[in-house]
């Protein structure tokens, strides 16, 4: 029953993956980027993880989304690939390229195949939900969730450090 | 709804932490009222500093664990802690007649080092995956506004720019490695998945193999060690000359103690794996390092050659995995940060507004003008190259004996030929400075601050080699 609705889920984030990397239109590429998040978000509720599936919808697909869009149309890019058409093609290198990756992923394959994943993960009643995921950040977690305070702060200075429009 | 229990918060061994972080943002809060001249962000700077090196001091039991295992105050912890504020205290001495003369007038500069500092002395003391993470982090994103600090200079620009979309990429890789030992392990806590290891359960497990090697390019990335040393002698050479000095010492030990950790600590049952890989890098690393360093004309990438060559020699510390090998870490990153300081200070002084006289023709003739100024750059390039009885040599001696008690022998006739290559280029800018006519006049303002760096420079570099029992006691303690 789960695989059911899995391999649906899972198959269409690969496609609104692909369709990212080979859209020739900046907002396409975003808008698939989106579906796939929606995508991913289903495969989170699937293992019971409902709050981070919300979570995965408001930050990604929501606020980190819009910032792209913002970026794409503040910067007008269009359709056309002139941009990246500057590099010359170098067949040779593009063939190894694409074969020690093709090498690599068959290797992934094969150890991950060789692992033992039939065993179930030992997981509580209440995973997954708002009251356990906060509970688990406000105490066991609680130092690296306030040093993530510190680099955010951090993040925050540096931008506006190297946008700000008078240049000293 | 029963409430949820208060968490255990230990504030006393976070204190060096929430110092940097207080005065961080005094800085930047003082920034707002005071106004053009900077001199009291320098002052708050140094003063957090200094307390936060006091405030390390004040867990007396070591080692003690808090917030449940991810935080650790310990030996090492305490050691690096003063290397950061030392380093940090350096650059920023260092960096306020550079400034000056370079117009960089962004008072957030002292705030980002301090930040950076903070970030380090969390990377030294987690022994949480999590934390390694954002204490990585933390370092990393200032580390990349300081190098783009210069916004009016295309190179300044564009070491930033490299530095983050590479950086960045290479977090990817760390991450993943570490998502992937937290499946096998079940934990992000080093000591769960050291005793997972020990175990035995996990150690032929395929996706831990793989995690290491992830978190093995992560983390060599981070330390610019061969083949992913690419981005150094770029960001070197492109960031403002205290920022350079700043990153080659500070961000580097606190990247390789948190290295050391991960790898030495936790995982030394499955040292086969991990030695074989990390034996590969150090190796390369200072060959590439040293011979990539010969055919340099720019002293600064010369120096980002020069440091990459000593990350192999440091990687030796971390494949010994012994307790000498974590000593000899401390020693050699302290006496790391005088001779960095030293030479760059130098570097900084021989420059001017608009013409920083980089190129190492620009020293010929150093010596007749300034003797003084030729003998301690000296005295610098001598100790990176390890000369008795210079600090170097009791660095390097230290390393490559603590791999000689495992029995590295290669790996140690590998290292002192490295170091014999390295006198070449070292003294081939010592040869231009006393036996090259100079090409043009120099026109060297000795300015006082930076003066007094390379004075402590002198001083921490000579104490160090001719002195080196006490601190060498203390590393071992």
């Amino acid at each position: 029953m789960e695989l059911l609705i899995f391999y649906p889920l899972a198959g269409l984030c690969v496609i609104f993956a692909l369709g990212v990397v080979f859209n020739k239109n900046p907002i396409g590429s975003a808008m698939s980027l989106i579906a796939m998040m929606l995508g991913l978000a289903g495969i989170f509720v699937l293992q019971q993880a409902h709050f981070i599936a919300i979570l995965q919808i408001i930050i990604y697909a929501g606020a980190i989304m819009v910032l792209f869009m913002f970026v794409i149309m503040l910067l007008n890019l269009k359709g056309d690939d002139a941009v990246w058409k500057k590099r010359e093609k170098n067949t040779l290198l593009t063939v190894l390229t694409g074969l020690l990756i093709a090498g690599v992923l068959y290797k992934v394959l094969e150890i991950t195949s060789a692992g033992e994943f039939d065993s179930p993960a030992h997981v509580l009643e209440t995973f997954g939900t708002v009251r356990e995921v906060g509970t688990i950040l406000f105490t066991e977690f609680v130092l690296p969730f306030e040093v993530a305070s510190i680099l955010l702060l951090v993040a925050m200075i540096g931008a506006v450090v190297l946008a700000k429009s008078k240049v000293d | 709804m029963e409430p949820i229990p208060a968490p255990s918060i230990d504030l006393v061994s976070l204190a060096p932490v929430l110092v940097l972080t207080v005065f961080g943002i005094m800085v930047l809060v003082t920034d707002l009222f005071i106004g053009k001249n900077k001199s009291a962000l320098v002052f708050i700077s140094l003063t957090g500093l200094l307390m936060a090196a006091i405030s390390s001091l004040a867990k007396y039991d070591l080692p003690v664990y808090s917030f449940n295992g991810a935080y650790i105050v310990d030996h090492l912890s305490v050691f690096f802690t003063f290397i950061f504020c030392i380093s940090s205290a350096l650059a920023i001495l260092v960096s306020i007649d550079f400034n000056q003369r370079e117009g960089i007038k962004v008072g957030e500069y002292y705030s980002l080092i301090l930040f950076c500092t903070v970030g380090m002395v969390l990377l030294a003391s987690s022994t949480d995956m999590i934390m390694i993470f954002l204490g990585i982090e933390i370092v990393s994103i200032c580390l990349y506004v300081l190098a783009g600090i210069r916004r009016n200079d295309p190179k300044s620009n564009e070491a930033a720019l490299k530095y983050f979309l590479l950086g960045a990429f290479a977090t990817g890789f760390l991450l993943y490695g570490m998502a992937l030992i937290y499946g096998t392990t079940g934990s992000t806590k080093l000591t769960i998945i050291a005793e997972m290891i020990r175990e035995g359960s996990v150690r032929s497990e395929p996706l831990m193999l793989m995690g290491v090697v992830l978190l093995i390019i992560g983390f060599g990335f981070k330390v610019a060690s061969v083949p992913f040393h690419m981005w150094a002698p770029d960001v070197y050479q492109g960031a403002p000359t205290p920022v350079t000095a700043f990153m080659a010492v500070g961000p580097k030990a606190a990247t390789l103690a948190a290295f050391f950790r991960v790898f030495a600590e936790t995982m030394p049952e499955i040292s086969p794996s991990w030695g074989i890989l990390l034996y590969i890098l150090s190796v390369l690393s200072m060959f590439i390092g040293n011979l990539g360093a010969i055919m340099q004309t720019n002293i600064k990438r010369l120096l980002a050659f020069s440091s990459v060559a000593h990350v192999g020699y440091l990687l030796i510390a971390i494949i010994a995995k012994n307790s000498l090998g974590s000593a000899s870490l401390m020693f050699y990153m302290l006496a790391y940060a005088f001779m960095i300081f030293g030479a760059f200070g130098i570097v900084i002084l021989i420059g001017r507004k608009g013409d920083e006289n980089l190129e190492i023709e620009n020293y010929s003739g150093l010596a007749y003008k300034h003797p003084i100024l030729a003998l301690s750059m000296t005295i610098f390039l001598l100790s990176l190259g390890g000369l008795p009885p210079l600090a170097g040599f009791v660095a390097k001696f230290y390393i490559f004996s603590a791999a000689l008690k495992e029995g590295f022998v290669v790996l140690v006739i590998l290292a002192v030929l490295n170091s014999a290559i390295s006198f070449y280029y070292y003294l081939k800018v010592v040869v231009y400075m006393y036996m090259k006519e100079p090409i043009k006049e120099f026109n060297i303002t000795l300015s006082p601050m930076t003066l007094f760096v390379v004075a402590i420079a002198l001083f921490g570099t000579l104490h160090l080699g001719i002195f080196p029992g006490p601190i060498i006691a203390l590393a071992q303690y």
